[in-house]
């Protein structure tokens, strides 16, 4: 025998999730035009925006260049095994050269970017939200969006490209240091095969990538942060929303970005 | 007596969560006088206090400030009126980022044409006001308690206010912080003249800074008056909130949903 009851709460449970996703939906693309709008009203405060950039870009090159060596290493590891079989060891180079500019610099720079200041972002605006700060700054006359959203959002656009750069070269360099100390490759011809595997539309649509990722992450770390509600438990709950959804919209704008320039620059 | 009225709630609704907080609210508050707002917590004094400064908008009804009606109003329209007021927020909600001074003249800094040299001395001079002469270096996370409700205090004054709203400005400071808060208030009134608007249950605070004192409950005001008059008041409700009686009308309520 079914119960008419519990079909009528999974049904609910159905539409309330809907509600909730085109509710978060509507939020985002709110808060994304209204930080479009904040960033031409004056007045313009630069300081505010390159202490975000500080944050975000200087205090992260530690963690980049440690993971993008690790990465580039594997990877030109992970590419021997196979083409050493096939005693194709001269593509390695391109491989590791194209995979880490193409692919893995831009995700692994975002998700590490998204979870050490996407996550911050949360947990600071959070707390601003609990203790009153967000609506103090209203009362000031000033808009929350124009004051803590718009810096955010300039100092991630600005500088994931940036961090993306760098961590394309470390990661380069970690597959040359293992091509060429134990593999066997000469140096030259690493780097010669490298370059000339690289042209200038791999490098534009990886960054093109990253600042799409750079706008997730700024977006999603600020909704999450302003529509905390519920003290310290809702700003750890935030925080690791903040992290999950940013990790999930990454990959799936990856996924569409991928497939677009692959029909488009073939 | 025929005052100007400054501010004025009418018939104000507004839901949370299905539960309603104001329910039919209507309050004027006259230019000059100091109103204090009693009531339970979370009987929405603070949600009403939001709603004069626009960081709420109610589901129908109008609050109308200065004779402008705020949800008619533009952003730039609602700043500029919000650079007349001021709020001083129940933990002091001062920006943990920025220090004393950089809280106290905060608007100054955004947005006045004002040298340096001039913001800090009227930094100065508000934390001076509320006693707390030269601590503008200090971060929000080094003061008491009591010393956050006074910068905040101090924050609101630095714009030279038309209109001050304090959240619950005696709650959580010991008796005697909360006695000189209570005579800020006062001599803030008494000096520069400015409309008050104070949110508490603190009966003590209320009867010593109050012009005029209004009761709100369950969304409504259900009592307004001088606090002489609030103190004779035979209003059942009133009576058990003013004496703070845990047998009454408001508790019969409570114990029925139980």
């Amino acid at each position: 025998m079914i119960d008419p009851n519990k079909i009528l709460r999974r049904i609910q449970s159905i539409g309330a999730a809907i509600v909730d996703s085109l509710d978060y939906a509507g939020s985002f693309a709110r808060l994304f035009f209204q930080t479009l709008f904040w960033v031409f009203v004056p007045p313009f405060k630069s300081e505010r925006t390159f202490d975000q950039a500080k944050k975000i870009g200087i205090e992260s090159l530690p963690i980049v260049s440690l993971v993008s060596f690790f990465i580039g290493v594997i990877l030109a590891l992970q590419t021997a095994y196979q083409m050493q079989k096939l005693s194709s060891e001269i593509y390695i180079a391109n491989i590791v050269a194209l995979s880490i500019v193409r692919e893995l610099g831009p995700v692994i720079t975002s998700l590490i970017v998204a979870g050490r200041c996407g996550a911050a972002v949360t947990a600071e605006l959070g707390t601003m939200k609990v203790t009153e700060q967000v609506d103090a700054l209203e009362t000031l006359a000033t808009s929350p969006v124009k004051y803590l959203v718009v810096p955010r959002f300039l100092a991630f656009t600005f500088m994931m490209p940036v961090l993306t750069i760098y961590a394309n070269l470390v990661g380069i360099i970690g597959g040359y240091l293992i091509c060429v100390y134990r593999l066997g490759i000469r140096s030259g011809m690493y780097l010669n095969l490298t370059f000339h595997s690289l042209q200038i539309k791999d490098l534009t649509t990886g960054l093109i990538k990253t600042i799409v990722f750079g706008i997730i992450i700024a977006m999603v770390g600020c909704l999450e942060g302003l529509r905390v509600e519920g003290g310290a438990e809702g700003v750890g709950k935030a925080t690791t929303k903040s992290v999950v959804v940013s990790f999930i919209l990454i990959i799936a704008a990856d996924c569409v970005f991928t497939a677009l320039f692959y029909f488009i620059f073939p | 007596m025929d005052q100007e009225k400054i501010i004025e709630i009418l018939n104000v609704y507004k839901t949370f969560n299905s539960h309603r907080v104001l329910n039919d609210t209507s309050l004027a508050i006259n230019k000059g006088e100091t109103k204090v707002i009693i009531g339970r917590s979370g009987c929405g004094k603070s949600v009403l206090l939001k709603h004069i400064m626009g960081i709420m908008r109610p589901e129908s009804g109008s609050v109308i400030v200065k004779g402008k009606n705020l949800s008619g109003l533009s952003i730039k329209e609602l700043n500029n009126l919000r650079m007349r007021m001021a709020m001083v927020f129940q933990g002091g909600a001062l920006f943990d980022s920025l220090n004393v001074g950089e809280n106290v003249g905060f608007t100054l800094y955004e947005y006045s044409n004002l040298s340096p040299k001039e913001i800090d001395e009227r930094v100065e001079e508000a934390l001076c006001n509320v006693e707390l002469c030269g601590i503008h270096k200090l971060m929000p996370s080094e003061l008491s308690g009591g010393m956050k409700k006074r910068v905040a205090i101090a924050r609101g004054l630095c714009i030279k206010p038309e209109i001050i709203l304090y959240d619950e400005p005696t709650t959580g400071v010991d008796p005697i912080t909360a006695d000189s808060i209570n005579e800020l208030i006062r001599s803030l009134h008494d000096k520069f003249k400015v409309t008050a608007i104070v949110v508490t249950h603190d009966m003590k605070s209320a009867y010593r800074v109050a012009d005029n004192i209004a009761m709100l409950y369950q969304g409504k005001i259900i009592a307004e008056g001088t606090p002489e008059e609030i103190q004779k008041t035979e209003h059942p409700v009133v009576h058990q909130f003013i004496n703070g009686l845990s047998y009454g009308p408001i508790t019969e309520t409570i114990e029925k949903f139980i």
